[in-house]
């Protein structure tokens, strides 16, 4: 137990021998706060000096004559009826309700209410005993919480919506219809896509043929945003003249070089050309990016090319070209590692996990295959993906060509 | 998420009574019926339940699309029939609930056979002749009060009741906590409810109606329910000796009196 503090006690002066605050008329007269008895029906039946000093009236003005509605401006009336009335009722007392009291000068005066029920007894009726607790300085300081709580929940909708917009630059809004081939993409930002990220990719018509680009900036946020833009269209100008994939990447790491941000990234580049009897042909290089999948007709998945070196870090990267053929129902599927390095409890998503959505998806047509790995990667996190996952995926049709 | 689930349906009384549907109004939740509800448990099967965003109901089902109109709620309410295989049945509404109640018994008229509207208003705000009692700029200030008033709401409390909806006694002990909800959803539920313009629905009431108005409402004046009285065809209209908008909980001997005798005939 606390001893009392005797230092305290001691400039107190010695303690005084005689009653002290028994007065008990004077204790509720002028209690630290206005104190008001109501009938159930809110009619005034009792209210303290302090309670008429702080309103303006008299006794008489209020005491069976008034109902505390009355001192209510209307839209705490219909709270007071709404919530303060049904609460005394059904928990006896009612704690903390901010109202505003009407003045008898027409001037409005902030108070905190608490109140209790006192059951009918003895011939007596039920009153509501009521503590008005001036609060003018608190109300003002939440009123202030609550305009600064209300800018901040519109800055965070902007900043939302700039972050959704900069995320749709990030991918084409359509792919471009490319004859002979099937071509399908997802992307996917992480989380509620509340964040900028850095993946991308792209589909475009070249003078050589087709470009396709694929790629993942390192970190997240508005820097990150300014480069993914840049890779995109860096690639697509670089493409523009130059159709060899290595020369394609050689661009875009110069030109992260150039911009010395410090951001580096991984990026895939794939030159597309139709060959005769239905094929693709396709030359890439990886700016250490995953290797794309190639999903064979007959089944099973193999890797295509060789990883180099990331993009915006070497001067001189190591970049390597790899061809590779699709045969008519043959698929390339190119990804961001937010597919492999899904994470939930079980761990990462992973290569296999990979492997068997793809071989379940074997015979479907692109976007077939896209979306059916992306939701299952998304699921997989529980609808809430920790990184972004973008996806572009490459077939070339069966050779009896579907009727559309 | 199941519907009985969702809206924390209790069912209780006598199950092979003729169903009776409780339904609270804007602020608090269905104990609001706590003291009238059980005084038909002998003849009915009583169905209590919540309104998302109060009471034991799904935060996670809450639509801020879907619960920003009378209708939203209405659809609630149906589901909830459709669930219980409710028909015949009787609708007691309070306050806001009451048009909650023309609304659905006007969508699915086999649903209800009577109403019971307790302190009814089709609209709130004074339009031309029409009196509803408020002026828009009232409805603000009501807006207003509500954000002044987070009962026992805190950001820092929700995950707890979110997460808990199956464990109610963990916001028991918590002061309020009848009429407690997110702050947003009070807004949008007040909007629904008081700038709400309902009069027209009120003509194409078939079930017996009963309009129970109390003396010196506030919320919904006298003039009001005399004009719901005359709008629903060959309704009731039982003036209270109760005060305030709440008859439930000030005056539970005269509702329940006045509903059974509705009842009866």
């Amino acid at each position: 137990m606390a001893q009392p503090d005797e230092t305290a006690t001691r400039a107190g002066g010695t303690p005084p021998t005689g009653p002290v605050e028994d007065d008990f008329e004077d204790l509720y007269e002028n209690a630290p706060f206005g104190y008001l008895s109501t009938l159930t029906d809110g009619t005034v039946v009792r209210a303290n000096a302090t309670f008429l000093a702080m309103t303006g009236y008299t006794r008489a003005d209020l005491v069976g004559r008034t109902r505390i509605h009355a001192l209510l401006p209307v839209g705490d009336r219909i709270f007071y009826e709404t919530h303060f009335a049904p609460l005394l009722v059904m928990q006896g007392e009612v704690r903390e309700i901010a109202v505003e009291l009407k003045h008898a000068d027409g001037s409005r005066i902030p108070v905190l209410l608490n109140g209790v029920l006192k059951a009918a007894a003895g011939g007596r009726p039920a009153v509501i005993r009521l503590s008005a607790v001036a609060a003018a300085d608190r109300r003002r300081y939440e009123r202030e919480l609550l305009h600064e709580r209300r800018r901040a929940e519109r800055s965070e909708a902007e900043a939302r919506q700039l972050a959704h917009i900069l995320q749709a630059s990030f991918v084409p809004s359509a792919l471009p219809e490319v004859p002979g081939l099937d071509v399908a993409g997802v992307y996917r930002p992480a989380g509620h896509g509340d964040e900028v990220g850095g993946d991308f990719y792209d589909l475009f018509e070249t003078p050589h043929g087709w470009g396709l680009s694929l790629g993942d900036v390192c970190g997240k946020g508005a820097r990150a945003a300014v480069v993914t833009s840049l890779a995109r269209y860096t690639l697509r100008a670089a493409a523009m003249g130059e159709p060899r994939p290595g020369q394609v990447l050689s661009v875009l790491n110069q030109a992260l070089l150039r911009e010395r941000g410090g951001r580096f990234l991984t990026a895939a580049y794939a030159w597309i050309r139709q060959t005769g009897q239905g094929r693709a042909r396709l030359a890439l290089a990886l700016g250490g990016h995953p290797p794309p999948l190639r999903v064979l007709r007959e089944g099973g998945t193999e890797a295509v090319g060789r990883p180099g070196d990331l993009m915006g870090v070497f001067a001189d990267p190591r970049l390597h070209e790899t061809e590779v053929e699709l045969s008519p129902g043959d698929a390339l599927l190119f990804y961001t590692d937010g597919i492999t390095e899904g994470r939930a409890e079980e761990g990462m998503f992973g290569e296999e996990r990979l492997a068997r959505s793809l071989e379940a998806a074997r015979g479907a047509d692109a976007a077939g295959i896209a979306t059916r790995l992306v939701e299952e990667v998304v699921a997989f996190q529980s609808g809430l993906p920790s990184d972004d996952i973008a996806v572009l995926v490459v077939r070339v049709p069966d050779r009896a060509p579907r009727s559309r | 998420m199941d519907v009985l689930a969702r809206n924390n349906v209790t069912i209780s009384g006598n199950l092979s009574g003729k169903t009776i549907v409780f339904s609270h109004g804007f602020g608090c939740d269905q104990s609001m019926w706590r003291f009238v509800a059980p005084a038909f448990a002998d003849d009915h099967r009583i169905v209590l339940f919540d309104h998302l965003g109060y009471g034991g109901s799904d935060l996670a089902s809450y639509s801020a699309e879907r619960h920003s109109s009378l209708d939203g709620y209405a659809r609630d309410l149906l589901e909830i029939c459709r669930e219980l295989d409710i028909e015949q049945a009787v609708f007691v509404g309070h306050s806001v609930a009451a048009m909650i109640g023309v609304l659905a018994a006007n969508e699915e008229p086999e649903r209800f056979e009577r109403l019971v509207l307790v302190g009814p208003s089709p609209c709130y705000i004074d339009d031309g002749d029409y009196v509803g009692g408020f002026s828009r700029q009232d409805i603000d200030e009501l807006l207003e009060s509500l954000d002044s008033n987070y009962l026992g709401w805190s950001g820092a409390m929700a995950p707890m009741i979110m997460g808990n909806p199956d464990r109610p006694e963990l916001g028991e002990e918590l002061t309020n906590s009848f009429c407690r909800t997110d702050p947003a959803i009070a807004r949008r539920f007040a909007r629904a409810t008081f700038l709400s313009d309902n009069r027209d629905d009120l003509r194409r009431v078939r079930a017996r109606t009963l309009v129970l108005q109390c003396s010196e409402d506030v919320i919904a004046p006298r003039q009001v329910g005399e004009y719901v009285h005359r709008a629903i065809p060959g309704s009731e209209l039982v003036l209270m000796k109760a005060t305030g908008h709440c008859p439930n909980l000030s005056a539970p001997e005269e509702t329940v009196e006045a509903i059974r005798s509705f009842l009866r005939d």
